[in-house]
């Protein structure tokens, strides 16, 4: 019945209008992805090869290696990847501190917050492996070069969301504080930090958990950590090491962002 | 009546409990023994470190003046490259994250394991760095862009997602409950009931993410990826500082022009 009342009333207006911009719209995304796609040259006979290739690749890959000599150079290049992750964050927290209150255009003059935040701008702009590089040319290769340039995306990253939270936090208080005739650092003491601390804790936190990630990522470039050991594991063909590294860089990620959990909750 | 009171003993205010105060005292005690056990251990070469202020003048004095004849020779077509590796990636990580971050919604999926397994895929996706990802499918797919698309995108999925399954089972169950009650087929709850409520955080992740991968798809190249980061690689092996410079300037222009795109669109569409 409501079949045959349907079609007799065509006039009546249907709950979901089919909407001709939005389907051009996903026609248009699909040329683009057969267009794009063929420009990378991605064929089939390729994918089949690589299916093979990965085949072979994976093959080779397991079991891990677990063999004594390896696991102390996997200790050895983890425990400096930690050592970057952790000096990159402290020193990156520091320095955003003072950067990120400077972009804060609630509290500082404009020409101070436009010229901070156009620095954090260009410190962001950069992928940290790229500064990596950077860095490798000016001090050497080894963790310097790489928590140098952890350091600089940290501040980046930090300075930016601590000026946005400063900027977001209520101004009662810090005029109540100035009313009291409080200095500037007297200001900054009791009216702008119990505001803002826990979040900048937790910023940090999360820094410090994707300063670990990254660690792992300066060292193909020069900069360091397990990613030097797994760079020359690959380059050496050691597929079966590779692996091995690959499953412990998981794992102390995993690790760590319960870490960075827990650190958060206490400091709620 | 609050002299007396205060002689007798007036409850102290405290911020924190006992508890919560030993517990921020191990932090920061363990903070400063990491701290000091990293800066006593990290091996720094100070030979190194004598002429680090020379090298650094010396690096800038040789990328400039750049070498702009580089740019239509090499740098255009690699940046096209990298633009395609970054979209294509974009679109293939948001197609292979949809049904798992279908599968990691508790209000969408009833299964734990389901769940559980969907974390996994996205914690695994997101531990390893693209530029790692990329060695993997280098060594499977040979050097070229096939390789650094799929990094993109296999280094996305957690992201997407992550962010899209939070997003999921944010949606008032109202509409939906109003579909299913209405006799919808399960393909129309989808779309009349969940898409109009996680549109605009499916956009925004989009974006978001389309907007890194255009950095990240700049650095795949060093490792054989494809894109401009190969251009890049080339010009640092060879000590070209000029076109190094150039390659440079145009990633810096790349992005600047990108985050400008994003915020038009999110600013029109979300």
């Amino acid at each position: 019945m409501s079949v045959v009342a349907a079609s007799a009333a065509p006039l009546r207006t249907r709950a979901f209008p089919a909407q001709w911009s939005a389907r051009l719209a996903w026609v248009g995304l699909c040329l683009y992805t057969i267009y794009a796609a063929s420009l990378l040259d991605v064929t089939l006979a390729r994918f089949v090869q690589g299916i093979e290739n990965g085949a072979r690749f994976f093959d080779r890959m397991f079991p891990p290696n677990l063999a004594a000599d390896k696991l102390a150079l996997l200790s050895t290049g983890m425990l400096e990847s930690i050592q970057i992750a952790i000096l990159s964050t402290f020193f990156g927290v520091l320095l955003s501190l003072p950067l990120g209150l400077m972009a804060a255009r609630n509290l500082t003059p404009g020409w101070l917050s436009w010229s901070a935040r156009g620095l954090i701008a260009v410190l962001r702009s950069f992928h940290s492996v790229i500064v990596a590089i950077l860095f490798v040319k000016a001090v050497g290769f080894g963790a310097l070069a790489g928590i140098l340039a952890l350091i600089v995306s940290t501040m980046g990253f930090i300075s930016k969301l601590f000026a946005d939270a400063v900027e977001e936090m209520s101004m009662k208080q810090v005029e109540a504080v100035r009313a009291t005739g409080a200095s500037f650092f007297g200001v900054l003491a009791m009216g702008v930090f119990p505001q803002v601390m826990a979040r900048f804790i937790g910023f940090a936190t999360y820094q410090l958990d994707s300063n670990l990630r990254n660690s792992t990522m300066v060292g193909l470039v020069g900069g360091g950590g397990i990613g030097a050991t797994l760079f020359t594991a690959y380059q050496r063909f050691d597929y079966d090491f590779v692996l091995t590294i690959l499953l412990a860089i998981i794992a102390i990620i995993m690790a760590m962002e319960l870490v960075a959990g827990r650190l958060r909750r206490i400091f709620q | 009546m609050t002299a007396a009171a205060g002689s007798i003993g007036t409850p102290r205010w405290e911020r924190f409990t006992p508890t919560e105060r030993a517990a921020r005292g191990i932090v920061y005690i363990v903070t400063a023994v990491a701290l000091v056990w990293s800066l006593r251990s990290i091996e720094i070469i100070p030979e190194f470190l004598y002429d680090a202020p020379e090298q650094t003048a010396d690096l800038f004095v040789r990328m400039w003046p750049f070498d702009w004849a580089f740019y239509p020779k090499a740098i255009h077509a690699a940046l096209i490259e990298t633009f395609h590796i970054a979209t294509l990636g974009t679109i293939l990580s948001i197609a292979m994250a949809l049904p798992f971050a279908f599968l990691a919604a508790r209000n969408f999926t009833r299964s734990p394991l389901l769940n559980w397994f969907a974390q996994f895929v996205f914690v695994s996706s997101r531990s390893v760095n693209s530029l790692i990802w990329a060695l993997l499918f280098v060594a499977i797919f040979g050097p070229g862009a096939i390789a650094g698309t799929l990094a993109i995108a296999f280094r996305s999925i957690g992201f997407v997602g992550k962010i899209f399954g939070e997003a999921l089972e944010e949606a008032q169950k109202g509409p939906i409950e109003a579909l299913v009650a209405a006799g919808a087929p399960r393909a129309m709850v989808l779309t009349k009931g969940y898409w109009p409520q996680v549109e605009p955080a499916f956009w925004s992740v989009a974006l978001l993410r389309w907007d890194i991968n255009i950095r990240e798809s700049a650095v795949l190249g060093l490792v054989g990826a494809g894109g401009i980061g190969v251009a890049l690689d080339a010009a640092l092996n060879n000590l070209y500082w000029d076109q190094v410079g150039l390659i440079l300037a145009v990633i810096f222009a790349v992005v600047i022009a990108t985050e400008f795109v994003t915020s038009f669109i999110r600013s029109r569409i979300i």
